[in-house]
């Protein structure tokens, strides 16, 4: 299945996908009838100002939200339907999500935060240990690992984050503004990572409304009012 | 696997709790003393009763005792000088009730004598029981040293006592006055034996051997001074005749007891006009100590388990607090791949991983509390294993109820709305 994936070069296809919530007696449509393909290996960024409906895009494309109407393929698979319980393994087995504001948890240490994905795939503690630690070390955190989150900075909290979203090997990167709490030097050496991951074959879906970020991507998705307004390519 | 699994979310959810180590503590306090309270009041209702219980098997559950009492008519006659009263149990009594009740294994006559007695230097009013071997069958007290009244005793109508505890320290005798003579009144005894004796009350019972100072044999006794009893007292003779003053009926087997407890009474009204006898049911006494026991453990149970109650919302409304605190973790780990059902067993984990902490350190509580009572008031308590074992169950149960709530709760925290909390 994977292979075949691979092969037509889409790891995530959206067909009129519509998303409406009921505010009041009112029906917004945050999401209306976009239809779109994200290929293996890309990196794109989702553009739009604020309400544009790229936090609700992003939200159904983590499965975090479910659609109203249409269809979405992840990996192969109409996940459309599934139930909270399906949605919660397609999350954990095929995606990695980056925040703006890190969400790691405070109380854990960088070791145990890295360690969180696999914890609910029941990987055993020493195989999950000796993963943590490889992946501190790719994001250059190899000497943080039992910290907590408060003793690191911003960009280090950002490095675990990523960390943890590589855990479970995933073939797609989620990011909502992953630069959104850094300064600007900082932002740059998250996005350098991010790219390289890219160059190691992940898919990044990156939110972001700052166009100076957005140009790091090789692929822009413009959003307005719930539509795809346009795609741009480097 | 599986073990491996629970084990380390257990860890985990032990982790998590000594993060707040003190909040984690004050939550199961609820549960420490609910679990204390109920193993402490379990044990001390299981140690009054026992105590009851005790004294009157000590007694003998197959016994009925029966005592001769003064009628009130003849409490008032007695001040006239000359007045001799009768009353009280007779040897016909003895023997219709060994001979006419078909479930009767015996019947033991006791006959109370108050005598002087001189041993050596010493001189105590005593208050001798003549009876027969069959005495210390039934009322069973250790043998501190020579022997009890034997068959031959009888026969021979031997001029032997035997000391009770109580007796021998009035008289000063130790195990070296065995073979010594002791003289009863005019008459002389040789000193066979001392036997230990229990003092005080069984329930509403007397124990039969209470203030006893000396066996003699039945027959003995009564060739040698008679039925009629004289007393001196403040001026006045007081004369009574009294054949047995008590007898313990021994029944075959404790279902025939109530039956011929009724036999007994029934035959009694028939050959006494006054009502100058006084029985005694050990067993009836037994049941009603029993079904004492029970309401009071339903009744101290109900306390406990509304301290129980109380621990356990507390509980739950910390779990609630806690989960509300939680809410951008419960986030994370949905967004991360968490299923409802593993937010559920995270968070039921932690309650009832508090709840049976305060269940286990409750139970310690709970046995510090009697010990305490036992040391300072003298209270027997008894802790049972049941009451532990119940306790314990009880605050898992509790963590479980309590716990269940806030965890469904978590669960159904939207993901999207979870991340968004700050």
């Amino acid at each position: 299945m994977v292979a075949g994936a691979q092969q037509n070069g889409q790891v995530i296809r959206l067909e009129e996908v519509r998303k409406t919530y009921q505010m009041g007696t009112e029906q917004v449509h945050a999401l209306a009838d976009v239809s779109t393909v994200f290929g293996s290996g890309e990196f794109w960024a989702i553009m739009g100002p604020s309400g544009s409906g790229k936090s609700t895009m992003l939200n159904i494309l983590g499965c975090l939200d479910r659609i109203t109407s249409g269809r979405y393929i992840l990996e192969g698979q109409d996940v459309s339907t599934l139930n909270d319980d399906a949605l919660s393994e397609m999350r954990l087995r095929h995606l990695g999500f980056v925040f703006q504001s890190f969400n790691l948890l405070a109380q854990l240490t960088v070791r145990r935060n890295i360690e969180l994905p696999l914890y609910y795939l029941g990987w055993e503690a020493h195989r999950s240990a000796a993963r943590a630690i490889e992946l501190a070390e790719r994001v250059g955190l190899g000497d943080r690992l039992n910290h907590t989150p408060t003793e690191l900075s911003g960009g280090q909290m950002q490095r675990v984050a990523i960390a943890r979203a590589l855990a479970n090997d995933p073939r797609i990167l989620l990011a909502d503004e992953p630069t959104g709490n850094l300064d600007t030097a900082t932002g740059i050496q998250i996005l350098e990572l991010l790219k390289e991951l890219n160059a190691q074959g992940k898919t990044i879906i990156m939110v972001t409304h700052d166009p100076k970020i957005a140009q790091w991507a090789p692929k822009r998705l413009h959003m307005l009012d719930g539509h795809i307004e346009r795609i741009e390519e480097d | 696997m599986q073990q491996v699994r629970i084990l380390r979310n257990i860890m985990l959810g032990v982790e998590n709790l000594l993060l707040h180590k003190l909040r984690s503590f004050l939550t199961t306090l609820g549960v420490v003393f609910g679990v204390g309270s109920v193993v402490a009041m379990l044990s001390v209702g299981e140690g009054a009763s026992k105590e009851a219980l005790d004294q009157i098997r000590k007694v003998g559950s197959n016994n009925i005792i029966l005592h001769s009492i003064k009628s009130v008519e003849e409490v008032g006659q007695s001040t006239t000088r000359s007045h001799m009263s009768v009353y009280g149990l007779t040897y016909d009594d003895a023997m219709r009730i060994t001979e006419a009740l078909e479930h009767v294994k015996q019947v033991v006559p006791a006959k109370v004598v108050r005598k002087d007695a001189r041993l050596g230097e010493r001189v105590e009013e005593l208050r001798v029981v003549g009876t027969t071997p069959a005495w210390f069958d039934l009322v069973q007290r250790d043998v501190i040293a020579g022997r009890v009244l034997l068959p031959d005793d009888v026969r021979n109508l031997a001029g032997v006592v035997v000391l009770t505890e109580y007796g021998a320290r009035r008289l000063l005798a130790t195990e070296n006055t065995i073979g010594q003579t002791l003289r009863v009144g005019s008459e002389y005894f040789e000193i066979v034996g001392i036997v230990r004796s229990e003092e005080g009350m069984a329930g509403n019972i007397q124990m039969p051997d209470e203030r006893t100072d000396a066996y003699i044999p039945i027959e003995v006794a009564r060739e040698r001074f008679g039925d009629i009893n004289t007393r001196r007292s403040a001026g006045s003779f007081e004369r009574e005749m009294v054949e047995l003053h008590q007898m313990i009926v021994e029944v075959d087997d404790m279902e025939n007891v109530e039956v011929t407890a009724t036999g007994i009474q029934a035959m009694l009204k028939r050959f006494h006009k006054k009502e100058d006898y006084r029985m005694s049911v050990p067993l009836a006494l037994l049941r009603q100590a029993e079904a004492t026991k029970r309401t009071f453990n339903i009744v101290l149970g109900s306390i406990a388990c509304i301290s129980l109650l109380v621990g356990g919302i507390g509980i739950m409304n910390i779990m609630l607090a806690s989960v509300t605190e939680r809410t951008r973790e419960i986030g994370i780990r949905r967004a991360i791949g968490a299923k409802q059902r593993q937010i559920i067993s995270q968070f039921l984990i932690e309650t009832v991983v508090l709840s049976t902490l305060g269940g286990l350190i409750g139970i310690g509580v709970g046995l510090l509390i009697p010990w305490i009572i036992t040391q300072i008031a003298g209270m027997p308590t008894i802790v049972t294993l049941k009451s532990v074992v119940l306790s314990v169950g009880i605050s898992i149960a509790i963590g479980v109820v309590f716990g269940l709530y806030p965890a469904v709760r978590a669960a159904q925290v939207d993901p999207i709305v979870a991340l968004r909390h700050e």
